[in-house]
Order: C-alpha cells, then structure tokens, then sequence
C-alpha cells in the first residue's frame, strides 16, 4: 500500500514537473516572438523616426529676369546649391504664372536638398567641407533647421529623398481598397449565404468547398498572374490602375471573406432559425431579418482581417504594374497609382542613403494602418459579439 | 419594402454600369507610358518627374521590368494599352526587332543616352585590388581547367588563383540571373574570359559556380551594399551608381589595371560597361503628344551631359560626339532597322 502510494506521488510529482516544462518553454517560445517584436520595432523606429524631421532653409528670393529662365539665378550661388532642386526648378513656372513676383524680391524658408538634411541628421553626407562650413554657419544663425516634415505626408514619389512622400501611395492604397472590398465583400458574403443557407449538401458544394479553402492557401502571385491574364489582357482594364488592383486583390480576399462569413452563420444557433420559421418568415426573412445581423461582427471582423492582409501585398502588384514611379496622386480608378507597400519596396532599391530613412518611415506608417484595422476588427467583435 | 428593394437594385445596377463605363472610356493619353530596365529605372524616373514638374502634361508613368520583359511589352503591339518607350540596358536583339515588326510595331527610334560600369567592390577596410578578367573569371565559373581539364572550381582563396592576390577566402555577392547586371557580366567578363582558355572549345562559357562561393543576394543592390560592410572579407557586384552613392564605405577593385572612373567606363577602356538604352515607338507620337518633348528633354545637355544632373546620380556620359549623334537621332527620328544591329 505504502510502496504504491510512493509510486503515485512519484508520478504526480513528474506530471508536475512536465507541466510546469511545458509552462516555462511555452513561456520561452512567447518571450523570443516579443523580442523579435521588439526588435524590428526598435530598428524601424530607430531609422524611421527621423523620417518625421526634414532639413529647412531661410533664403532670400529674388525674382529677376534671369531668374524666370533658370530658377537657380534667384538665390546666392553658395546656398542655392543647398536647396533642394524640386523648389529651384519651379521658380520659373511660379514667375509665369504670377508676373507680378519679376522684380521683387522675398525672404522665405524652402526645403533644403537631402545632403543638408543627411548633414544635420549626423548621418553620411556628401557635401564638401566648403559646403559644410555654409551649413554650420547658416545652423548658428537659425536659417537652417530641422522641421516637422509636412512633405512626406502632402506629397508622392520623388526622385529627390527630400521632396518624396507617401501621399500618392496611400491614397492608391485607399483606392486600391475600396475597389476590392466593393467587389469581393458582397460576393463573399452571397456565396456564404448560399452556401450555408440554401445549398444541399452534395458532392457538388463538397468540391466547391473544398476549392474555396484551397484558393485561400494559394500564394498571391498567382492572383497577379490571373489578373494580369484575364482583367488586363482579356477585357482591357488600364494597367497598374487601381481598378485593377483591387479587382485583382478581391480575388484574393474573396475566400477569406466566404470562409470567415461561413464560420459567422454556422455560429448562429438554429434554434433563432426554427424559432422564425415557426413564425411563418420566409427563408430570405429568416436570412435578412436574423440570421445575417447577428452574424454581421464576425463577418467584419474577417473582412477587416482580409483587407488588411490585402493591404500588404505586393507581389501581386508587380505583375499587374502597381509597381511604379508615381509622383502624382491620382484621380481617378483608371489612372497610375501605387499602393503603400509597393512604394516601400521602390524606396527600399534606391541607391541614395536618404532613402533607407524614408523606407523606414514608410513601413511605420503602414504598420500604424495595419494596427488600427486590426484593433478596429478586436474592438467590433468585442462590442457586439454575442454568445448563447 | 418591396419599393425600397426595387430602389436598392436600381442603385446597384447603375453603379455597376458606371463602373464599367469607366473601364470602357478610351483613355486620354496625355501620359507617356514607360517600362524597362531597372538599370535605367533610377535615370529615367528622374526625367521623368523633372518633366512632370517643368511642363504641364501629368508625370509619365515608368515601371520597372527588366530589359527583356520591358522590350516584350513594348513590342507586344501598337495603340491604347501598349507603352510608348522601353528602357534598356542592353541593346535590342536582332530577334526582338522581328517580333515588333511581326505585332505591327515598325518604326522604332533607337535612343543612347549613356553608359553604365559594373563594379567588383568590397568594404573600403580592406586594401586595393587589382584583377584581371581571367583571375574574375577562375573565381566565379562553375568549372574551370586545371592541368588541361575541367573541373569543378576549386578554389577557395584567392591567392589559390594566383599566389599575388591575398590570402583571402573567395566570398561574392552579386545578382540573380534574371537581372540584366548578371547578364551583362556572364556576357562581358565570363565570355570573354572563357575565350582565352582553349578548355571550353568554341563556345563561351557563363556558367557561374553553386557552391556557395557566389552568394546570390537578389535583385536589390543596396542588399549587396549593406551586406559588404558587414561581410569585410566578401566581394560584391553590381551597378557603378551604388558605387557613387557610398565612396566611404566601398572601394573598388581596378580591372586589369583600369579603376572604375567615369572617364574610363565613358571611354570603354573599363572592360566591365555596358551602353544604356531606350526606344521610342514612333507610331505613338501623334496619339501622344508629350512623347518627343520627354525624348528631348532626355537627351538635353542638362541632362545627360557631363555636367547633367543624370551624372550626379551615377549615369557616365556618353563623349560628346556620341551625345551630339544621339540628338541627331531624335531629331530625325531615325527608324531602327534590322540591319543595323550587327
């Protein structure tokens, strides 16, 4: 008796100890993934943050003759070359279309060229030691300075580090989303419907089925290679448009959507369907009036995820010409645009240093969109979530 | 409610006409449409914005494909949805000038603008270096001769190849072969090389070693960059305008005792450069009428001249005669036929 007991505390002991193994390591494996975390958190705030600040200048403007022909004959030579072109080339477009400016002349802060700003910032720079000098002068005297840098966020890609922005991407990313959820959410949620509500269970939804989950695994280049087949080639749909990005990226959240919807439906109980039913509804009264707004937070919840999964994408992009050097923003669906990942990935092949400090930028800006939509699915769910 | 249901698909059918109207309306085409190379992509692109900021007409779009892919969307057809320009950075083949033609695509102007060198760099912690395409080649071939024969590579350092060069073990970073650098360096340092050994007999040989010596580092140079001032004792290849971007941190090594200068590569005493490209498609410019202001923006003097803004960013200017034969292109728009190429 006495021997069998020590032989079950001995277990229990070990059970313990297994458990307690299973605790520490699963505790472990937690810890690195927040290093991780933590990590590439650090790295991108360290490089990305000082994409936030962008080098000023004070210069004195003088809008002579000369001036309207070549913008650079408006400023002192020794600081015009450390202004950024993109303000010395439009000065003589602003003296065409403002006669009144020739003659005058003006004290104003412009943006500097990336070499100043890289200068300031203590990082490489390839200014000369005479052109150094002129900056740490300018600095001493406060007409040169580190500013919040409104232009990152008001304008789109440049060639020039200092002038490029994130504008142009991220309205084509909102285009780009809009089209995709405007097709691939009512699509989605019609075929769950049909699948769950109407549907016999036979061979033929079985395969169907199946075919979703499989569409769902299959990697993203695949849907660029659809869509550059079908929606460009096929029915002529402007290449690198957002029209056919969107519809390109709905192919790809359309499965999530269904899958997500599906498992939303089957988690309302049937005893709201009988109860309806019993009530003389019709089956479309039972989907419309019931069934579908209590499904309704897990269907957002799954597009929201969806999207946002879409919002990530590249490799699709490239195939249907997403990819591309857009310093506009567009208008309009048909026109050129670029999507916020895409640009991140043009920035990140740039061979000036002043980039790798925007492509930083860039992606901390996407994670704050990707964070926000995906708290905003947490908190819809947790509002109206409901249990029975 | 059966109304307001009826008004519910009314609304849905006509957005759903508008969307495809949309789709439907032929595109205004004030924007030229650009792709090709991605060698050429970080010039082009600066034109093209500087154009988009100068002139009224939108900012043209360019995409980055690749030589090859770039020429076979160009060549894919004329009107609507085909591109006006295809850059390169390699000049077109006799092959792909017949297949334009066979699509319809006839008159092409040719457009040189430039030249680009392929560097062999390391970190600048370590001493120059000077090799010779042979000494390249004996470390890069997959297989390469020993005492008559080929076989597989097996050399580990450098000084294996040649007892001068330092006792340094063999690393090298360079592109994929999908990118138009590799292509260009299989063409001007593998074959080249190969020809000077009878071992491979008439054909040229370009294979490059896998047994992780050459290290593909994937289409994006400044992966090759940052790698080689972590990776002090490594190599790495790619274009001459990453070199330009970081003169603290690279250093190049001088080919058979050429340094990669602007001056050289221009003047193709560098054996590794290539000449940079692009086409225009001729039959476009009255449906596009931006298309010869962009040509001849390119090709101005602020441009590509030796004081241009395309050398500030790493493009090695064409002589002047050569620049002055590429305006007299345009100018004419000299239609490219297939005889001219060889």
């Amino acid at each position: 008796m006495s021997q069998s007991f020590d032989a079950i505390s001995a277990q229990l002991r070990k059970r313990h100890r297994r458990s307690a193994r299973l605790k520490w390591t699963s505790m472990g494996a937690l810890g690195l993934a927040g290093l991780f975390l933590v990590l590439f958190f650090a790295d991108m705030l360290s490089k990305g943050l000082p994409a936030f600040q962008q080098a000023y200048m004070q210069v004195e403007l003088e809008y002579s003759e000369e001036a309207s022909r070549m913008g650079r004959a408006a400023m002192d030579p020794e600081v015009a070359r450390l202004v950024s072109r993109t303000f010395e080339r439009v000065i003589p477009r602003m003296i065409r279309n403002d006669p009144d400016l020739l003659g005058t002349s003006e004290t104003r802060w412009v943006l500097a060229n990336s070499q100043v700003d890289q200068y300031l910032k203590g990082h490489a720079s390839k200014l000369r030691d005479n052109e150094r000098a002129v900056v740490d002068e300018l600095a001493e005297e406060g007409r040169v300075a580190l500013r919040f840098n409104t232009t990152f966020f008001s304008r789109g890609d440049s060639k020039m580090a200092e002038s490029s922005g994130i504008l142009a991407a991220a309205v084509g990313t909102v285009m780009t989303m809009l089209v995709t959820l405007a097709i691939s959410f009512p699509i989605g949620v019609m075929t769950a419907v049909y699948l769950e509500e109407f549907a016999p269970d036979n061979r033929l939804t079985q395969l169907i089925e199946i075919n979703i989950n499989n569409l769902a695994a299959i990697p993203s280049i695949l849907f660029g290679l659809l869509g550059l087949a079908i929606f460009i080639n096929f029915f002529g749909v402007p290449r690198s448009s957002p029209l056919v990005g969107g519809m390109t990226l709905a192919l790809m959240t359309l499965p999530v959507i269904i899958i997500a919807t599906r498992t939303a439906l089957r988690s309302v109980p049937d005893s709201i369907r009988h109860a309806a039913f019993g009530v003389g509804c019709s089956r479309w009264q039972v989907v419309r009036d019931h069934v579908l707004p209590l499904a309704m937070p897990g269907i957002m919840t799954g597009s929201i995820i969806g999207l946002a999964q879409a919002m990530g994408e590249t490799a699709p992009l490239i195939i249907v010409g997403m990819v591309a050097f857009i310093p506009d923003v567009s208008a309009s669906f048909t026109q050129a645009a670029t999507v916020l990942p895409a640009q991140i990935f043009t920035w990140a092949g740039e061979p000036e240093r002043a980039f790798v400090e925007k492509t930083a930028g860039g992606i901390l800006v996407l994670l704050a969109i990707l964070i926000f939509l995906n708290a905003s699915a947490v908190i819809l769910r947790k509002k109206f979530e409901r249990r029975w | 409610m059966n109304r307001t249901l009826k008004g519910r698909v009314f609304k849905t059918t006509i957005v759903a006409a508008a969307v495809m109207g949309v789709v439907g309306v032929a595109q205004a085409r004030d924007q030229i449409r650009i792709v090709g190379s991605s060698t050429v992509y970080p010039f082009a692109s600066y034109v093209t914005e500087e154009f988009g900021a100068v002139t009224d007409y939108p900012t043209p779009v360019i995409e980055s494909t690749g030589s090859g892919g770039g020429i076979r969307l160009f060549c894919n057809g004329v009107g609507e949805g085909t591109p006006d320009i295809s850059n390169a950075s390699r000049r077109i083949k006799a092959s792909e000038v017949e297949r334009c033609e066979e699509n319809g695509v006839t008159d092409v102007t040719e457009v040189k603008i430039g030249s680009d060198g392929i560097v062999f760099a390391q970190s600048s912690a370590n001493e120059a270096l000077d090799l010779t395409l042979e000494q390249l080649f004996l470390a890069v071939a997959a297989k390469v001769p020993v005492d008559g024969e080929l076989v597989d590579n097996p050399y580990e350092k450098w000084s294996d190849i040649d007892a001068s060069l330092p006792d340094r073990e063999i690393s090298i970073y360079g592109p994929p072969s999908t990118s138009g650098t590799r292509d260009a360096f299989e063409e001007l340092v593998m074959e080249a090389a190969s020809e000077e050994f009878e071992e491979y007999g008439d054909e040229a040989y370009t294979e490059i070693r896998s047994d992780g010596v050459y290290i593909d580092a994937g289409e994006n140079d400044n992966l090759i960059v940052q790698r080689l001032s972590e990776d002090t004792k490594a190599f790495g290849i790619f274009g001459y305008s990453f070199l330009v971007e970081n003169p603290d941190a690279l250093v190049a090594a001088s080919i058979e005792g050429v340094e990669a200068e602007p001056e050289a590569i221009s003047a193709g005493d560098y054996p590794i450069a290539r000449s940079l490209f692009f086409y225009v498609k001729n039959q476009h410019a009255e449906e596009v009428p931006p298309l010869y202001d962009y040509v001849e923006m390119f090709v101005s003097e602020e441009m590509i001249g030796e004081l241009g803004y395309l050398a500030d960013i790493g493009l090695i200017p064409l002589p002047e005669e050569e620049r002055e034969a590429t305006r007299q292109k345009v100018e004419e728009r000299t239609r490219l036929q297939v005889s001219d190429l060889d």
